[in-house]
């Protein structure tokens, strides 16, 4: 089959990559556990991730970090089924995802794009709501309290009827962020959160995203070369660069690597931490 | 050489595959089009009425050369009188239909296949598969249905227009000089029901090209802006090219 075609029937059903895991009822969430295999994958015979192996604990926050063009992105698409691995295995909770594409799965999963992906034709309120309405999850009565309540989460209380090509960079991440959370997703993904973003807004976004985690319970996992984001925000973090993961540890670990690849990455002299 | 003729070839199918896949898919969307009225009516108003203005320029100078050169060449055997039936005719059976729809193709199937591919490149397809939603439902769907109604309404227009311009000009040109009743009573006496059947068949026909073809360039885009210009030309030419080989088989199948 065509890269087109499995695009569009994304992977032998018609109606997009992740059905599987959003057919379970609007529950609470509750954070799952992510198992990924011995992950291969290749683009035009560049292999692009190398034997990925990770655990990712329930309700953990973990963060993906290393040099632009490892394959981060490409892992997260892996975990929402918008890429398939050549080889390896992804097991949420247990379940394997990529052999149980047709069963419904018991767990959401939600993603903020890199480039925060917002329809500019809705307004801020509409894309929030959009999986609601499109699939017809709750009254419509229900739907705008679940707009209020995520965008208060995110801080954009009462900017619901904004257009999304009025607002700031910053506010677009955090619309991203209210959509994703109208998922009531147990997984969370964060593709490049602070890209393109100032130190002062990304340091907003961060303070969202930690309060976030204080009050829901979700399995967050950030993908990210903003380095002092990702070691505020998570519990433990792996490092990745051309050869794979090169070392998973928490933030302190990392801190305290006498890996060279990992020190070389995280002591650079205008992005990296200060070095000793 | 033959490797390259054949990747090409190999390539042509594919293509083709792809587009009557997407053109299935679309179609069996059609049972969502009641929950989808809004951007129906969104597609509506962007094809048939943002294209109503361009498209009478265009079918009121169509039909004015139209009865100007044959009118003029007509004079010379002292036949002009049937000025009318020549292009009523042609007007209702090709050039109503054939350039509304380049036009069309020109004008929106190129902002389909722009804004789709924009959709791809900035990850909102992306997006709209992981909430469970098929892009070919929420885009290609509301496109199509918009574009096959749309076109026939557009053609009706054009063909109107551009016999209200043939009959201005014949009646007004003193090489020509056909009267305004002449001309419609010719007109009518050479067109019938069937005729205009014919050419709203191929205005439907030649709408869904345009919309699938627009939005199949643009589920394909990759490579950011320059990958969404160079879909906006394909989509462009591919619908131009796909418009001429359905006329010719439409009119043959017709005939």
């Amino acid at each position: 089959m065509s890269a087109f075609l499995q695009k569009l029937l994304g992977r032998g059903n018609n109606k997009g990559a992740d059905t599987s895991t959003l057919g379970v009822q609007y529950a609470k969430p509750k954070g799952v556990e992510v198992r990924i295999t011995d992950l291969n994958k290749s683009f035009n015979g560049h292999h692009v991730l190398k034997n990925i192996n990770l655990v990712v604990k329930p309700n953990e926050t973990f963060a993906i970090i290393g040099p632009s063009g490892t394959g981060k992105s490409v892992l997260l698409k892996h975990l929402v089924k918008l890429i398939e691995p050549d080889s390896g295995s992804i097991h949420i909770n247990g379940v394997d995802i990529l052999k149980n594409v047709d069963k419904k799965a018991s767990y959401r999963c939600s993603m903020v794009f890199q480039t925060s992906a917002l329809f500019n034709s809705l307004s801020v309120g509409e894309n929030v709501g959009l999986w609601l309405r499109e699939n017809r999850i709750c009254p419509e009565t229900r739907i705008r309290a679940i707009i209020q309540e995520k965008l208060r989460l995110v801080g954009l209380a009462g900017k619901e009827n904004l257009r999304t090509s009025e607002i700031s960079g910053g506010m677009k991440k955090r619309v991203a962020i209210a959509r994703s959370l109208a998922v009531n997703p147990d997984l969370i993904l964060y593709d490049e959160p602070t890209a393109e973003l100032d130190p002062v807004t990304s340091d907003e976004l961060a303070r969202v995203m930690k309060s976030l985690r204080q009050e829901l319970d979700f399995t967050t996992i950030i993908v990210s070369h903003d380095l002092n984001f990702a070691l505020y925000l998570s519990d433990r973090v792996a490092m990745i660069n051309q050869d794979g993961i090169v070392e998973v540890g928490t933030p302190e670990e990392i801190k305290k690597s006498e890996n060279p690849v990992v020190r070389n990455f995280i002591y650079t002299t205008t992005k990296g931490l200060k070095g000793e | 050489m033959f490797e390259f003729v054949g990747r090409k070839l190999l390539r042509l199918f594919q293509g083709t595959g792809e587009i009557v896949v997407l053109l299935l898919q679309t179609i069996f969307y059609f049972k969502e089009i009641p929950r989808n009225l809004p951007a129906i009516f969104r597609q509506l108003s962007e094809i048939g009425i943002g294209t109503l203005p361009i498209t009478a320029l265009m079918a009121l100078f169509v039909g004015m050369v139209l009865a100007l050169q044959t009118g003029s060449q007509l004079a010379l055997y002292g036949t002009q009188d049937v000025i009318g039936a020549i292009v009523g005719l042609s007007m209702v059976k090709e050039l109503g239909p054939v350039m509304t729809s380049l036009l069309v193709a020109g004008r929106v199937g190129s902002a389909m296949a722009a804004e789709v591919g924009a959709m791809e490149v900035y990850e909102e397809i992306d997006a709209l598969k992981t909430f469970q939603i098929s892009p070919v439902r929420y885009l290609a769907m509301p496109r199509l249905v918009g574009c096959l109604l749309a076109m026939p309404a557009l053609v009706v227009f054009a063909i109107v227009i551009g016999v209200i311009g043939g009959a201005f000009v014949s009646s007004v040109n003193p090489l020509i000089n056909v009267p305004v009743n002449v001309y419609y009573d010719n007109m009518i006496q050479a067109l019938n029901y069937m005729e205009i059947l014919k050419g709203l068949i191929k205005a439907t026909v030649f709408g869904g090209i345009i919309a699938v073809v627009g939005c199949y360039i643009g589920f394909q885009t990759t490579g950011g802006a320059r990958g969404i210009g160079q879909s906006t030309t394909r989509a462009v030419v591919l619908s131009f090219l796909l418009i001429f080989v359905a006329n010719y088989f439409l009119t043959r199948l017709m005939l």
